[in-house]
């Protein structure tokens, strides 16, 4: 083996029943270095990962580990660590009720007894040598989730790896944690450890990152260094496509609609959560909430919905003043509301496709006039093939099907009440990049046909694409409303960050 | 930066049962008077309940491994029944013989559930609760097929060494005629005493006790913690039959007579005694310590009553439902009290920075 390089991956072919998972795919980690894997759902980066940590057996291929003679024989994740290979999930698996220490060392000890003493003694100095902000007796739920992650980590590190894979590490933690965990990979990196990052977020990859892979249908598209490979171009090897699609997105329809008739107004809306705000949205119309975290941009749409407790606040749709102080109501008023969080307020997990599509039609018609199973299928089935739902049936529990598709399904969902205004709260989050842009246009298809949408994501880029009118807050107050040659990235920035109000 | 850790979960639960213990037991002192100023009284408590105290212990090792066991108290049963018949007839006639005969049997019928059980659950991943519930039946059918009518045992030998009592003379107290009579212990409370100092030990310096508590915890992540979740869970049904079979050994020396219907529903005092002591149904949290205490309030509420004027047995269960409910709440209130503290600190950390 090279000097320098801890793995190397040849020639790796695996296939499920009916798909060709990974085909002659190579992968090499150096010493040292930060190596982010990139590829679209289905493009084969778990498979690959599952495959270098023993999950499941390649068809064909040969793995290399350094200090292994000959090719390594990985028939299990225990086998894989065995080797230095260890892996962190994007679900912790580690247990809450245990202290960190423990939780760092349980299941590697010898021997019958547990010496508290020294395991604390190592596992603080290991803590303090990696920066991470946790006690060694503490219990691990008290912790917070990039802590705990951290914890996953430095068990990882101690169990002398050479090879540490982040599995999607940051889908749950906010830019500080990430910032924090960027700082704990570089130290790492630093001191020899070769790191494959696996993650849906761009800049992320190009904030840590030494080199990318990138692979697309189970192929290899090719090993990248960072500074060589603009994002532009990072996503286009993703996509398979020019990118140029990506960013002429037709708003104009939109934007003449902003000085049309008014579908939805508020003035003074409140809500347990949300301080009072005048809005209006016409109709036909795409806007947006922006703002840093907690801005209060979620709260006042969850106000539009009465999703949190209203407290006061005229409200007019189509210029008839309405009582919305349930989200029945919202909804039987014409508005349909798409939640932040996927997992919590948006998927039932173990019900079918089809019976996650139909629930809010269901909820408004009244469970005293059920639909029948046939308009249920004829329902599930129109809606699977316009939004190009991947599911094997629409009988197919929602969880098994990745989150874009789950997403779409939720939309699906709304879009099935026929509303006449749509909110759409962080629609694209955890979703790769082909599903955004579809959703993205979707928006603009669904606008041209005379829907209101209001569209909210932390991505500004993505706001910007899909918006013609921008609303911006901070500290839970609206700042300012930017249209027309304001789009730009810099004015939104600056309003954002306070001083000049547009 | 020295600073105390704050409780875990499993000792915050277990401080809160022996508060509880303390403040009803001194209540009882105060006003009540009479027996509970002695100090035998007290050991009374673990004379009465060294059964209880014995299976409740096993309880919560199965508990804290997020599992159940409903067959304890049939095992307990038949235990005493098969050592009574065997006493009997044996032709041992030595009092260490026998006894230490009747202590293997215990044992060995104990153990014989508890592999049967574990094996079921651990390897052929059946349903706990199920595979128990057939324990139950079964130990119970069984003591009833030994013998339908109650057996007093009537080995002299025995009989000796089940009377003898440990005498503790500077705890007890100087009757009214003078004399001073020692606080009495009996075999089955040091067993008692034994099994509570003896697991805790386990659950907390051993990689078995550990491993239960991962595995209660969360059993997806103990597996690729690497634990041998099979091996562990079969091992904490293993000790809790075995600990069953000595409950039954326990039970027979402070009251030497089978019966079909021994120890009848005492699992569920075990369970409601695991709880009190702040072990959680849903596993990974929980404490021996804690449990020994939850056994001696549901003996102390039994004491009280039976010396109250409302001294009939269904005062006694309702307040042992009411106290068991209180529990529940106070635990969860104190949990979620605990849960929300820790988001609140987290939303803080994040502000300040």
């Amino acid at each position: 083996m090279q000097d320098g390089i801890v793995l190397t991956m040849r020639g790796i072919y695996k296939s499920f029943p009916g798909v060709r998972a990974l085909q002659n795919v190579d992968f090499t980690l150096r010493k040292g270095e930060i190596h982010a894997l990139m590829g679209e759902n289905g493009a084969g980066k778990s498979t690959l990962i599952k495959v270098l940590t023993g999950v499941y057996e390649k068809d064909a291929g040969e793995i290399r580990v350094e200090g292994q003679d000959g090719p390594a024989d990985i028939r299990s994740p225990q086998d894989a660590q065995n080797i230095g290979i260890s892996t962190v999930y994007q679900e912790i698996t580690l247990c809450p009720n245990l202290s960190v220490a423990e939780n760092m060392f349980i299941g590697r000890d010898k021997g019958v007894g547990v010496r508290w003493k020294d395991m604390e003694k190592k596992a603080g100095d290991l803590l303090k040598s990696l920066g991470i902000p946790a006690r060694p007796k503490q219990q691990l739920s008290s912790c917070s989730i990039a802590v705990q992650q951290m914890v996953a980590i430095a068990r990882a590190v101690d169990a002398d790896c050479k090879v540490l894979i982040l599995d999607e590490p940051t889908s749950s933690l906010d830019d500080k944690e990430v910032e924090m965990l960027f700082g704990l990979m570089r130290d790492l990196k630093s001191r020899g450890v070769g790191i494959i990052f696996v993650t849906h977020f761009l800049e992320q990859v190009y904030a840590v990152s030494d080199r990318i892979t990138v692979l697309r249908n189970g192929e290899l598209v090719g090993e990248f260094e960072v500074q060589s490979l603009p994002q532009v171009e990072l996503v286009s090897a993703m996509m398979g496509h020019a990118l140029a699609e990506l960013s002429d997105l037709d708003k104009q329809g939109s934007s003449d609609a902003l000085s049309g008739e008014a579908f939805y107004e508020a003035s003074g809306l409140s809500s347990a959560e949300a301080r009072p705000f005048d809005f209006r949205i016409a109709k036909g119309e795409v806007n947006g909430f922006t703002g840093l975290l907690g801005s209060g941009r979620s709260e006042s749409v969850r106000a539009i919905f009465a999703a949190d407790h209203v407290t006061g606040g005229h409200v007019k749709v189509n210029g008839k003043p309405v009582n919305i102080s349930k989200p029945v109501q919202a909804m039987k008023a014409g508005i349909g509301y798409l939640p932040e969080d996927r997992k919590r307020d948006g998927i039932i997990a173990d019900l079918s496709v089809r019976e996650n599509i139909i629930l809010a039609l269901q909820v408004m018609k009244g469970f005293f006039h059920p639909l029948s199973r046939k308009e249920e299928e004829a329902f599930a089935d129109e809606y699977i093939k316009t939004l190009e739902i991947k599911t094997a049936s629409q009988e197919t529990p929602i969880k098994s099907l990745s989150g874009g598709n789950q997403q779409k399904v939720i939309l699906a969902r709304w879009l099935l009440t026929h509303p006449q205004y749509l909110i759409l709260d962080e629609p694209t989050r955890g979703i790769d990049v082909g599903t955004k842009t579809e959703i993205q246009r979707l928006v603009l298809k669904l606008a041209e046909e005379g829907m209101s949408v209001t569209f909210i994501s932390s991505e500004i880029e993505e706001m910007l694409r899909t918006c013609s009118r921008l609303i911006v807050m901070r500290d839970r107050k609206i700042v300012g409303e930017l249209t027309g040659d304001q789009l730009n990235q810099d004015t939104v920035m600056k309003t954002i960050a306070g001083g000049e109000q547009a | 930066m020295k600073r105390r850790e704050p409780f875990t979960d499993s000792q915050l639960l277990m401080s809160i049962a022996i508060g509880i213990f303390v403040v009803m037991y001194g209540a009882a002192m105060i006003f009540m008077g009479g027996g509970f100023l002695k100090f035998q009284q007290f050991f009374d408590l673990l004379n009465d309940n060294a059964a209880l105290i014995i299976v409740s212990c096993a309880l919560s090792i199965v508990m804290i491994g997020g599992g159940i066991n409903i067959s304890v108290g049939g095992v307990i049963g038949l235990t005493v029944m098969s050592c009574a018949l065997y006493l009997n007839g044996t032709g041992i006639e030595s009092a260490f013989g026998s006894t230490a005969m009747a202590l293997l049997l215990s044992l060995g019928i104990g153990l014989a559930f508890g592999v049967g059980q574990g094996f079921l659950i651990s390897y052929l991943d059946i349903q706990p609760f199920i595979v128990t519930l057939a324990g139950m039946f079964l130990s119970r059918g069984l003591t009833t097929m030994l013998s339908i009518n109650p057996v007093k045992v009537t080995h002299a030998a025995f009989l000796d060494v089940a009377k003898t009592k440990l005498q503790i003379p500077f705890l007890g107290y100087t009757a009214q005629n003078g004399n001073l009579i020692p606080a009495k212990l009996e075999t089955g409370a040091i067993i008692a005493l034994c099994v509570v100092i003896l697991s805790a030990l386990m659950l907390k310096y051993t990689r078995l006790g550990r491993h239960t508590y991962a595995l209660g915890g969360n059993q997806q992540s103990s597996l690729m913690l690497g634990i041998n979740v099979r091996r562990t869970r079969f091992l904490t049904y293993v000790i809790s039959g075995l600990l069953s079979g000595l409950a039954g050994f326990a039970f027979l020396m402070h009251k030497p007579a089978g019966n079909s219907s021994v120890a009848a529903r005492m699992e569920m005092d075990a369970i409601a005694a695991s709880i009190i002591g702040g072990t959680l149904l849903t596993g990974g949290v929980g404490n021996v310590i804690g449990t020994f205490f939850g056994a001696l309030i549901l003996a102390t509420i039994q004491k009280i009553i039976g010396l109250s004027p409302l001294n009939e047995s269904w005062w006694q269960e309702m307040a042992s439902g009411a106290m068991l409910a209180l529990f529940i709440l106070l635990q969860s209130v104190v949990l979620s009290n605990r849960g929300k503290k820790a988001e609140n600190a987290g939303k803080m950390k994040l502000k300040k920075e």
